[in-house]
């Protein structure tokens, strides 16, 4: 038997808070990247129990764009924390101070 | 090969229906590859060829104007309310474009990419402005926000532009996550992503108390937020603003805002219109609490593009009204208040990028002490602008806001109004008190020639003119937006 759509619901709310805490304690611009990511995937398990729950195939569709799109944002993400530890020599949010924050 | 057809089976009309779209990616394509092949005095070739693409996007989607209809399996709408919004998007990416030539070449970021990437970032802004299910906004979104990180953040040596990509870049993505997950939330509430489903099912079932169809709009609530910079979501705006290259804030100030409004207006009042009483108070606050906050904060600024980057979250806030309203009549007022506002956002930037010099250390409001005198022509120029931003007759800002303010007193929203002037008169203090330095202070230094940018003034002249052409005779225009928002399907 398989559990029922609120399981899933709440586990996925449950990743998604996980991801938000990460955002606002980690100060690791890499960590904080990753706990997005983090959020982002947690959607993506509501969209397939969803998907599932109501016998339609688009949820499982949709999953694939948002992956899709998260792997272009990893890329440019990345990029731009390269050309900003060239300049800054660090990975701190902290350090994102030379503009008032 | 027949049965492929047949199960893919794409009327080829429909290819119509995204030709503006699908022109600027073989033009953004083309540039990249003509890149290759220039040499470094040709590279303003570049710049020609983008505004060549963006003006024959123009003429396909004047050939559309006035079809309706959905395509690509309900992912892609056609309607004038659509339309209309292209031509604001795309009036922005022009002028983005122009004034970008000279102001690249002093920053000495003089790269193709910068034109491929602004033409893909807009092909995502039509997309969004186009989109008729929501995961299609998700993805035009996305489209459009990775090629704006990327622009903000292209003076790559330069810390503060890096620093303006990544911040933009971090909370902009977690924003998305917040916009994905109340899609997430939508789709289990309706059992729906198009529009036009969602608005179907919620009025056949009117949810009672449907904790997951709520807690799905506050999340998008939240999403859109974040993109259209209201408040508690805005504050990325003013170092996001400041960081990025001034033609690039120009573009997100323009460009960026109208195609988020343009989603957020579709979904709120087409899709989620059966529940209008549910989310409109919420937008109620918000719109007092954003309009207040920028306005407010506004008037402590030094900084010319921080000053910039709060005026527009007081324009996001009376945008706002117009959601909050929910009527055609107010959609319409939207369209007709972001067309006037890209005009006026395009000819400030115009400004600050003739007055900054290369590196733009300091842009301070000091920098602009007896100007007025010494460029007659600019404080002209600024007078219109200022006057226009501040909503004081007759410039297309004050036309804007009287057709806006009138849809939302026809619902009832006096309060709103009242509290959204009293706005603008805060606002009449920091946009007039730029003139006041630059007409009766004296200046700071001696003779600093201003450049002779003549793509920058040919930007700027043509906001001008538009402001004054939409402050004096607004009644074409706001016909030709009424007339959109009608056709707009779904809409009342």
């Amino acid at each position: 038997m398989t559990p029922a759509l609120p399981y899933y619901l709440t586990l996925s709310a449950i990743l998604f808070a996980v991801g938000m805490m990460g955002v606002f304690t980690r100060r690791n611009v890499l960590i904080v990247f990753m706990s997005i990511e983090l959020m982002l995937n947690s959607v993506n398990l509501a969209f397939v129990a969803i998907s599932r729950h109501l016998n339609a195939v688009n949820g499982q569709a949709i999953v694939m764009f948002v992956m899709a799109v998260a792997a272009a944002e990893v890329a440019v993400g990345l990029a731009i924390i390269i050309a900003w530890f060239r300049n800054r020599e660090s990975v701190d949010v902290d350090d994102l101070s030379l503009l008032k924050w | 090969m027949e049965a492929i057809e047949r199960m893919i089976n794409l009327p080829s009309s429909s290819f119509q229906a995204i030709a503006p779209e699908i022109i600027l990616v073989l033009g953004a394509l083309f540039i990249l590859v003509l890149d290759l092949f220039l040499t470094r005095e040709r590279h303003h070739y570049l710049q020609y060829f983008s505004l060549a693409f963006i003006a024959l996007a123009g003429w396909y989607t004047a050939q559309l104007w006035g079809d309706t209809g959905f395509h690509f399996y309900d992912m892609i709408i056609v309607d004038n309310f659509r339309l209309s919004i292209a031509y604001t998007i795309l009036i922005a990416a022009g002028m983005t474009i122009l004034m970008s030539g000279p102001y690249i070449k002093r920053e000495e970021v003089d790269l193709g990419e910068y034109y491929c990437l602004t033409l893909l970032a807009t092909v995502g802004m039509l997309f969004m402005a186009a989109a008729a299910d929501l995961i299609m906004i998700f993805v035009s979104l996305e489209t459009m926000s990775i090629g704006v990180y990327i622009l903000a953040a292209f003076q790559r040596y330069r810390v503060a532009s890096n620093e303006a990509g990544l911040k933009y870049l971090l909370i902009g993505s977690f924003a998305t996550s917040f916009l994905l997950y109340g899609i997430a939330l939508v789709y289990a509430a309706t059992g729906h992503t198009d529009l036009d489903g969602i608005s179907r099912f919620l009025t056949n079932n009117p949810p009672a108390g449907d904790k997951i169809l709520y807690a799905g709009i506050a999340m998008l609530v939240v999403g859109f937020g974040f993109k259209v910079a209201a408040f508690p979501f805005h504050l990325w705006t003013p170092d996001v603003y400041e960081g990025a290259p001034t033609s690039i804030t120009a573009f997100m100030a323009a460009g960026v805002k109208v195609a988020a409004f343009a989603a957020f207006a579709r979904v709120f009042m087409s899709a989620l219109h059966p529940v209008h009483d549910q989310w409109a108070p919420a937008l109620y606050w918000l719109a007092i609490l954003t309009m207040s906050l920028g306005n407010l904060v506004a008037v402590t600024q030094t900084n010319i593009k921080r000053l910039l980057a709060y005026s527009s979250i007081a324009h996001a806030g009376y945008l706002l009204i117009g959601i909050t309203a929910g009527t055609s009549e107010a959609a319409s007022a939207m369209v007709f208040y972001l067309a006037a506002y890209t005009l006026m956002t395009m000819g400030v930037f115009a400004v600050v990028i003739y007055l900054g010099h290369k590196g733009e250390p300091n842009l301070t409001l000091y920098d602009f002490a007896g100007l007025g005198y010494r460029y007659p022509l600019l404080g002209f120029a600024m007078v219109v602008l200022m006057m226009s931003l501040a909503g004081l007759p007759p410039t297309a800002g004050f036309m804007a806001k009287f057709y806006l303010f009138r849809a939302a007193i026809r619902e009832d929203l006096v309060w709103l109004v009242v509290i959204a002037v009293l706005n603008s008169v805060v606002s009449v203090y920091y946009y007039l008190g730029i003139l006041v330095r630059m007409f009766m202070n004296p200046p700071e230094e001696e003779g600093r020639a201003l450049p002779a940018y003549v793509p920058v003034g040919v930007t700027l002249a043509v906001s001008i003119a538009g402001i004054i052409l939409l402050g004096i005779f607004p009644t074409p225009w706001i016909d030709a937006a009424q007339r959109s928002v009608m056709v707009a399907l779904g809409m009342r």
